[in-house]
């Protein structure tokens, strides 16, 4: 018999699936679902459907399913940095803090008081064994691969780590889902971010819990050319909702400044930079210098470019990144590094 | 099981069957109703204590309007219609009671109260509070008010007949007396009049439609009837038990294991031991309770499953890091000596073992 295994169970097709290949494999398995969020939630109240979804898959699989509150948690380490970061103007990405304090960080300690050498989720990307030590590599599935947002995790958390569905499609997945009868085989996937429903938005949300502000639309050379109601739901390369005149060529964000409460616009070609500034950056094992692949939104294109001193060097022309969204760092479809962009001034 | 078999026919139909059903109904409720001390009319057979408290509080605020007032102690069946209805939350003391004073300051500084409900043994907690006293208090400020406890969990521990003699409606339940789940009732007193939840048929007096359980009434009755014969020695027994329990986990946990309400010199149900440890998480407590077939439970649980923190330990002022720690062990009928040495040899080495992983 393999050790025993904590699989995190969303209550999605995905995680279904891990647990069951996992009980398959010949692992003791227990499912637990982490309550994290006890507001309003497209699925229902205390997303009590998603844990209903994942209790009935763990009954039809057999195994023990447990259910953890860690709303105390998601509070403090999820929901209000991703509040504080957008009262300052910054675009900060909930899902990888999520990641990083939630699932890897507390479930992980209380699987490890609770006896569980191994968490296994289903996310799609994998552990790969190299030289040194295990790393996170892309999931197989190009379209679905979650690295980026997984892109925290260590080699301490990799030893422990058990991803089922890095090598498959998620059409893969779906297909044994069916297969086993799965009550989860056709759910839709979750697209957004699962404590802002789509019935309030975004907006409502962060105006429940800051005062929004409005703020001063200025070009490149100062002018006031617009205005919008908050400046907190304004990002990089936003075009709509600014206030602007019609009539001149399309204007894009290319600066946000929380503290006096101005936006700057550009010219598309205003965007492109050469260099992003970081504020924060690690690299898992070794410093790996030269061009990497760096990738700065969950499913964006990876682009080459360099991390010199406390800044990315574009190999070509880039986008400008929103301050507070993560950038990621891989050779050989293995994540070598993660870090958070900075502001960039106008 | 006998009663459901037997008693299958519509006791309001007019066939012998019916007849029958009718006549086991009519025992129940003069059983129940000689065991609380009340007239068998003011018997309303409920699914249970949530319907019985909502029938309650609700029942007469449609019925006479004005506002709701009650314990920060309650049950959620209690505390959330209140709520819902603006009604006023009485605060607890450190040891989880109602004071008598502090429910007349708040009645007098409140108009138009038509409803004040107090419950008589703490769900959590096993807290006994002085309902004599509070219902003197309330006599004495609003004597217009209408006067409801939730004795839900009372049965077993005290005799509800004597201490809610001066209320006008009482909650009962039957799974708290070794009955099964899904029954209930709610005394309401004659000349009282409801809105009921449930229009239909006209059963029960007009109070709750429905065809009644006739099976579930019986099982009811026999659940009232054998709790109140044996709970004078009940109390005794599971008393002493109780007092091993928690005294072997001071012995071995120390300085890790406090009490909320145990050892204040305040009468505390027998059968509850609710003790908190305050370096660990509930939740990872019992998760390794379960694993060894310990059944216990921590504060409420939400219709997800997971633990929420307590809202009673919360109103007694005891502190989060304290509360997230808490367990209720709940001792009954059938619970043993040998049981007592078992859960002490399961829950010592699980705190431990919590404790040193940074409490889970």
């Amino acid at each position: 018999m393999a050790s025993p295994v904590m699989v995190a169970m969303s209550g999605g097709v995905d995680s279904s699936v891990a647990a069951a290949l996992l009980l398959d494999a010949g692992h003791e398995v227990v499912g637990v679902t982490m309550k994290l969020w006890g507001g309003p939630s497209d699925t229902g109240c205390c997303a009590v459907s998603d844990v209903d979804d994942a209790r009935r898959v763990a009954d039809h699989l057999g195994i023990e399913h447990h259910v953890f509150n860690f709303g105390e948690d998601f509070e403090r380490d999820v929901v209000g940095p991703y509040v504080a970061d957008h009262a300052a103007g910054r675009t900060p990405n909930p899902c990888i803090e999520c990641n990083r304090h939630l699932k890897f960080d507390r479930l992980l300690r209380r699987a490890d008081a609770l006896g569980f050498e191994l968490l296994a989720t289903g996310h799609h990307a994998q552990v790969v064994d190299t030289a040194d030590g295990p790393r996170l590599g892309r999931g197989a599935d190009e379209a679905k691969d979650q690295s980026y947002v997984l892109h925290v995790l260590d080699g301490d958390v990799l030893r422990r780590l058990l991803l089922p569905l890095g090598h498959m499609t998620k059409a893969d997945v779906r297909a044994i889902a069916a297969d086993l009868d799965l009550r989860t085989a056709h759910k839709p996937e979750s697209q957004d971010v699962c404590f802002i429903t789509n019935q309030h938005g975004r907006e409502t949300f962060l105006g429940d819990r800051i005062p929004l502000r409005s703020a001063t639309v200025i070009d490149r050379s100062g002018d006031r050319v617009g205005a919008v109601p908050s400046i907190e739901m304004v990002t990089i390369g936003q075009r709509k909702g600014l206030g602007l005149a019609g009539g001149t060529a399309p204007k894009y964000v290319i600066d946000v400044d929380a503290e006096s409460a101005t936006v700057v616009v550009g010219e598309e070609a205003d965007l492109a930079t050469r260099t992003t500034p970081l504020e924060s950056w690690n690299w898992i094992g070794a410093v790996a210098d030269g061009p990497l692949e760096l990738q700065c939104s969950a499913h964006g294109r990876p682009e080459s470019g360099a991390v010199v001193g406390s800044e990315i060097v574009w190999s070509n022309s880039h986008r400008r990144v929103a301050a507070g969204q993560s950038v990621v760092a891989y050779r050989d479809n293995l994540v070598v590094g993660g870090g958070i962009a900075g502001r960039q001034r106008a | 099981m006998a009663a459901s078999e037997k008693h299958h026919a519509n006791p309001t139909g007019s066939h012998r069957a019916a007849r029958d059903a009718r006549r086991a109904l009519d025992d129940a409720r003069d059983l129940i109703a000689e065991a609380y001390g009340r007239p068998p009319a003011e018997v309303v057979f409920t699914s249970g204590g949530s319907e019985a408290d909502n029938l309650a509080i609700r029942g007469v605020l449609r019925a006479r309007g004005g506002f709701p007032v009650c314990s920060a102690g309650e049950h959620h069946a209690v505390l959330e219609p209140v709520e819902y209805a603006g009604g006023a939350v009485v605060a607890l003391t450190s040891d989880g009671r109602v004071d008598p004073d502090v429910l007349s300051e708040v009645l007098g500084g409140l108009d138009d109260v038509s409803i004040v409900s107090m419950i008589a043994v703490n769900n959590e907690t096993g807290a006994i509070n002085d309902l004599p006293a509070l219902a003197e208090a309330v006599r004495r400020v609003r004597p217009e008010a209408l006067l409801h406890t939730d004795a839900v969990q009372a049965g077993g521990w005290i005799d509800v007949a004597e201490a809610a003699a001066d209320f006008d409606l009482i909650s009962i339940t039957g799974h708290k007396l070794g009955g099964p789940v899904g029954t209930g009732a709610l005394f309401i007193r004659s000349g009282i009049t409801l809105d009921p939840l449930l229009l239909g048929g006209g059963q029960e007096r007009g109070r709750r439609a429905g065809t009644p359980d006739v099976a579930g009434a019986c099982a009811l009755a026999a659940a009232v009837g054998v709790t109140g014969d044996r709970r004078a020695e009940e109390i005794v027994r599971l008393g002493a038990l109780r007092d091993e329990l928690v005294a072997g986990l001071r012995s071995t946990l120390r300085d890790h294991v406090t009490t909320t309400v145990l050892g204040g010199g305040a009468p505390v149900a027998a059968g509850i031991a609710h003790v908190c440890f305050p370096e660990i998480e509930a939740e990872a407590l019992l998760f390794l309770l379960d694993q060894q077939g310990l059944r216990a439970s921590a504060a409420s649980s939400c219709s997800s499953g997971a633990q929420d923190p307590s809202h009673v330990l919360a109103a007694m002022g005891v502190p989060r890091e304290v509360a997230q720690g808490s367990l209720r062990l709940s001792l009954g009928y059938t619970t043993t000596p040998a049981d007592i040495d078992s859960a002490l040899a399961i829950i010592g080495p699980a705190v431990e073992r919590l404790i040193a992983h940074g409490g889970g």
